[in-house]
């Protein structure tokens, strides 16, 4: 069983310029991102968080802080982490107690992983509001999950994956829709 | 009568080594000579094979009565046939011991009822072999015994040794010792050693053996007896008797194949691995070897010791002490001794026949006029040993699954094949 | 890399890619320890049974913490009132066990190889919490990931280590764990638990008699328990003990300034160590109990995690290993 590409969502220009559109959505719907702090879920989320948080403070001066989440130990299925689960640290340098959240990750699918992070966020303490920021929305929900802030949705099968590529993890910069061929 | 005809007949007795056929009429050998015709016999092609006088095990543990649960006189005994024994000396440590005459005779009738091979009891040396009391070795000795032991555990005291010594030197009987020092050795599961260390188990240390022998050899030479050494293991205790014999000491001693083939680096946590003495150093090993072919060794013996499975699937430190041995003599001596050039096939038969034979003070010959018991081996057949197939009822040995070159193909008893080898009919071994 | 773990039994046969990587995954415990919330539900529904044939308060209270911050629930089996002492044997215990289903066994016993024989037997992960003289590798590596946090690396550490050392699988595993990074062991005692033999179980090992000579230049001074349960001859008297054996505030002078200091535990103050050494900043007691907590919860969630029955594909993310 492997994967082919089918076809290419975003390309190495339209991801930052997606970025771009959604960390002005952010500030604009955040009154001025003042007390705003991003969380960025491990993997991906983390330098889709770092971006945003950077053009976020370039144009409102708030200082944005970033953390990264390790959702390993939220999950609700360990089959998912088998045979080798690798946990990592999760590093939040700020207060959770009275934060306003932006939760960020680079795809929705079902769901669970946002469940698992918030998870992880409230073992740590209560934060004021959680929202969440997605560059794909790929719909397929299994439980009520909503994402406030989406780079593009788009419709995909079961059998389908989309694989997202950063330059800060993959040396390359792309969002594909993938195909399982046995 | 028994025809067996083309095989190698080698007899330390007579030095005989060649191509011979031996004609058996009842329970005697009748003839031996180059070509033999007896059309009314029962033909044994012994093409490929080795002919010799029956093997004799000096040290073995049949278990009954008392533990039947792990081995029988009937499962034992059938076993060394199956070994290539004719004749099995079994040690008194049953429940109750066989300390004495109405156990003896107890032994030796079932043995008659349903023992392939000859059994010649070792009697205890002290009453339960608790060190304290004589056993009753005189009446012992009318009821069948053939040697003297409180196996399992060393004669006690030097002041005991010199008394039963003493007292078996008319009586003709060898007084056989496991050689231990409990002192040093008490609590210890395997060779103290670097291996030890590693596993984390209690070490005995060799000097444990060799201490006791050394007692041993200095009451014989007081005594004047015959003493034999059981299971000898290290090169200090070769040491000692190698010294006795040059002093004219009626000394004798054993190697197990165990101890000439496994080392203590072979132990692992299964106690397949267990036995005592335990597994010796490659140093110690080394002096064994040199010792079987140098002469020093007077014997092999297997100090097969079964314990049913359950007894010993339990950590080590708990597991009892022992293997099972019958079965895979023949090829561990092959194997480790004649393949590997360290001693001939005369040599090695010597010491399954004429050496246990003169630790018993008995003549032992192939030889027309004879009593027919016989082994036959193939010196280099290969097959595989597997502890499921064994007739023993234990399956205690570290030697499952393993590949040999040669092994016992058939075993006669006062005339009658008590085993022979079944081949199917893909192989082509005659016998 | 790939690092599947069936069982945890030893020290002696892990790499120290496969080590580093257990520290590596023990570091997200211990920040979890700081936690106002310690309470996780990664294993939750899953239960570990606690086979402590020999008596141990502590190993056993840091294994049932770590599996109930986990979130998972744990079965005591104690050798005082066991079957055992009846005289039933460890494969049917371990049988009985068995068929009440537990997701792992954490097993302590008095026999050296008792978790080999029981891994070997059964299904799911065995964590070897201390087999007779043998190994207890979660000690050793909570020794280890407190030498690395305090000396900032393992490589090359300068560690004695002193006591009865014939008789610690302490000391056996955190010998094989240091020298697969290159450590220079010493080893100190008194002469009857200190055999020539110990200088073959890895490179790189000395021993020395005085304690003195033992620590000059040490970095890692690590105390072991005078093993009085585990002694089959007559032990040494306290005194001599003392007198020749004791870490002082004078004898720790003589190894490296900034070395720090460490014990097993449960510590008897005044006999391996004088308690201004035990309380002192360079005591590091203290935090190998917790990074005990932090090793532990890592290698339940590595070892229970790991033997689930792995999905082909994970839908909730597009990269399932990430």
């Amino acid at each position: 069983m492997h994967v082919v590409e089918k076809r290419q969502l975003m390309s190495a220009v339209e991801i930052p310029r997606t970025l771009d559109r959604l960390a002005h959505e952010i500030v604009e719907k955040s009154g001025g991102a003042k007390d705003l702090a991003l969380i960025g879920v491990r993997r991906r989320g983390i330098p889709l968080a770092e971006r945003l948080a950077k053009i976020i403070r370039a144009s409102s001066r708030a200082q944005v802080p970033v953390g990264t989440l390790d959702i390993t130990l939220y999950r609700d299925d360990l089959s998912t982490v088998a045979p080798q689960p690798v946990v990592q640290a999760s590093e939040i340098p700020f207060a959770i107690d009275g934060s306003d959240i932006l939760l960020v990750d680079d795809v929705l699918y079902t769901g669970r992983t946002v469940r698992a992070a918030m998870n992880g966020l409230f073992d740590l303490g209560r934060p004021r509001r959680i929202r969440l920021c997605v560059l794909i929305d790929r719909g397929h929900r299994e439980l009520p999950v909503e994402a406030t802030f989406v780079g593009r949705s788009v419709e995909t099968s079961d059998t389908e994956i989309i694989e997202v590529r950063l330059q800060e993890i993959d040396h390359d910069e792309r969002v594909m829709v993938m195909d399982r061929v046995d | 009568m028994l025809l067996i005809k083309n095989g190698r007949v080698i007899d330390p007795a007579s030095k005989t080594d060649a191509k011979l056929d031996v004609l058996i009429e009842r329970d005697h050998v009748v003839k031996i000579a180059p070509s033999i015709s007896a059309p009314n016999a029962e033909v044994l092609d012994a093409s490929g094979s080795v002919v010799a006088p029956g093997f004799i095990d000096l040290h073995c543990h049949l278990r009954e009565p008392g533990q039947e649960i792990s081995e029988t006189i009937e499962s034992g005994t059938k076993a060394a046939a199956r070994g290539g024994f004719t004749a099995v000396c079994p040690m008194p440590n049953t429940h109750p011991v066989n300390d004495n005459a109405s156990v003896t005779r107890s032994i030796l009738e079932r043995a008659a009822a349903v023992s392939p091979v000859h059994v010649w009891p070792i009697c205890a040396a002290s009453r339960e072999s608790k060190g304290e009391q004589l056993a009753d070795i005189a009446a012992m000795q009318q009821a069948g015994a053939v040697g003297v032991s409180d196996d399992g555990r060393p004669i006690a005291s030097a002041r005991l040794l010199r008394q039963v010594m003493e007292y078996c030197g008319p009586l003709g009987l060898p007084v056989i010792d496991h050689c231990e020092d409990s002192s040093l050795a008490a609590g210890g599961v395997m060779r103290e050693g670097p291996r030890s260390v590693r596993l984390g188990l209690k070490g005995i240390p060799a000097a444990a053996e060799s201490i006791c022998v050394g007692r041993d050899v200095e009451v014989a030479a007081v005594t004047r007896a015959r003493l034999h050494i059981a299971h000898m293991s290290t090169r200090a205790s070769l040491e000692h008797i190698r010294d006795a014999k040059r002093r004219g000491l009626a000394v004798t001693c054993e190697v197990t194949p165990h101890h000439f083939t496994l080392t203590d680096e072979d132990v692992q946590y299964d106690s397949r691995f267990k036995m005592n003495p335990p597994l010796a150093s490659r140093d110690d090993r080394a002096a064994l070897l040199e010792g079987l072919a140098d002469g020093s060794v007077d014997a092999i013996a297997t100090d097969h010791a079964p314990h049913h499975p359950a007894s010993k699937d339990v950590e080590f430190d708990r597991a009892p002490f022992g293997i099972t041995g019958f079965e895979t003599a023949i090829a561990l001596a092959l194997g480790e001794l004649v393949h590997t050039k360290r001693i001939s096939l005369m040599r090695m038969v010597e010491l399954f026949t004429t050496g246990p034979a003169r630790v018993l003070g008995r003549k032992i010959s192939l030889a027309e006029g004879a009593l027919a018991d016989i082994t036959i081996f193939s010196p280099d057949r290969a097959w595989t040993f597997r502890a499921a197939d064994s007739a023993s009822r234990s399956r205690n040995t570290p030697f499952d699954g393993r590949n040999f070159l040669g092994g016992p193909l058939a075993t006669v008893v006062g005339g009658r094949i008590v085993w022979r080898l079944e081949v199917s009919a893909a192989g082509k071994t005659a016998i | 890399m790939s690092h599947r773990f069936r069982h945890l039994l030893g020290i002696e046969p892990l790499d120290a890619a496969q080590i580093t990587f257990l520290l590596d995954q023990a570091k997200p415990f211990q920040e979890f320890q700081r936690h106002p919330l310690k309470k996780l539900a990664t294993l939750r529904g899953k239960t570990v049974a606690l086979l402590f044939f020999e008596s141990s308060t502590r190993t056993r209270i840091s294994f049932a913490t770590a599996a109930a911050r986990l979130g998972a629930d744990t079965m005591n089996l104690q050798a005082e009132s066991s079957s055992l002492k009846k005289g039933e044997s460890l494969v049917d215990t371990v049988h009985t066990l068995l068929a009440m289903k537990p997701d792992a066994i954490v097993m302590r016993h008095s026999s050296s190889g008792a978790a080999e024989l029981v891994a070997a037997r059964v299904d799911v992960p065995v964590i070897n919490a201390g087999d007779g003289l043998h190994e207890h590798p979660t000690q050793a590596l909570l020794d280890a990931l407190t030498i690395r946090d305090r000396r900032g690396k393992l490589e090359g550490c300068k560690i004695t280590i002193f006591g009865d050392i014939l008789h610690s699988r302490v000391a056996r595993s955190n010998i094989h764990l240091l020298s697969k990074f290159g450590a220079q062991i010493t080893l100190c005692g008194p002469a009857m638990w200190l055999p020539r033999e110990l200088e073959c179980l890895a490179p790189n090992i000395r021993l020395v008699p005085r304690l003195e000579e033992a620590l000059k230049g040490a970095e890692v001074v690590m105390a072991l328990r005078i093993q009085q349960e585990r002694l089959h001859e007559p032990s040494l008297p306290a005194e001599e003990y003392i007198l020749n054996y004791q870490l002082t505030p004078a004898r720790l002078r003589l190894a490296s300034p900034d070395a720090i200091v460490m014990h097993p535990g449960p510590m008897i103050r005044g006999l391996e160590i004088d308690p201004a050494v035990a309380d002192s900043p360079q005591s590091c007691v203290l935090e190998q109990v917790t990074n005990g907590l932090a090793v532990r919860m890592a290698i339940l969630f590595e070892l229970i995690a790991g033997s689930a029955e792995p999905k082909e594909q994970a839908k909730d993310s597009s990269h399932a290993a990430d």
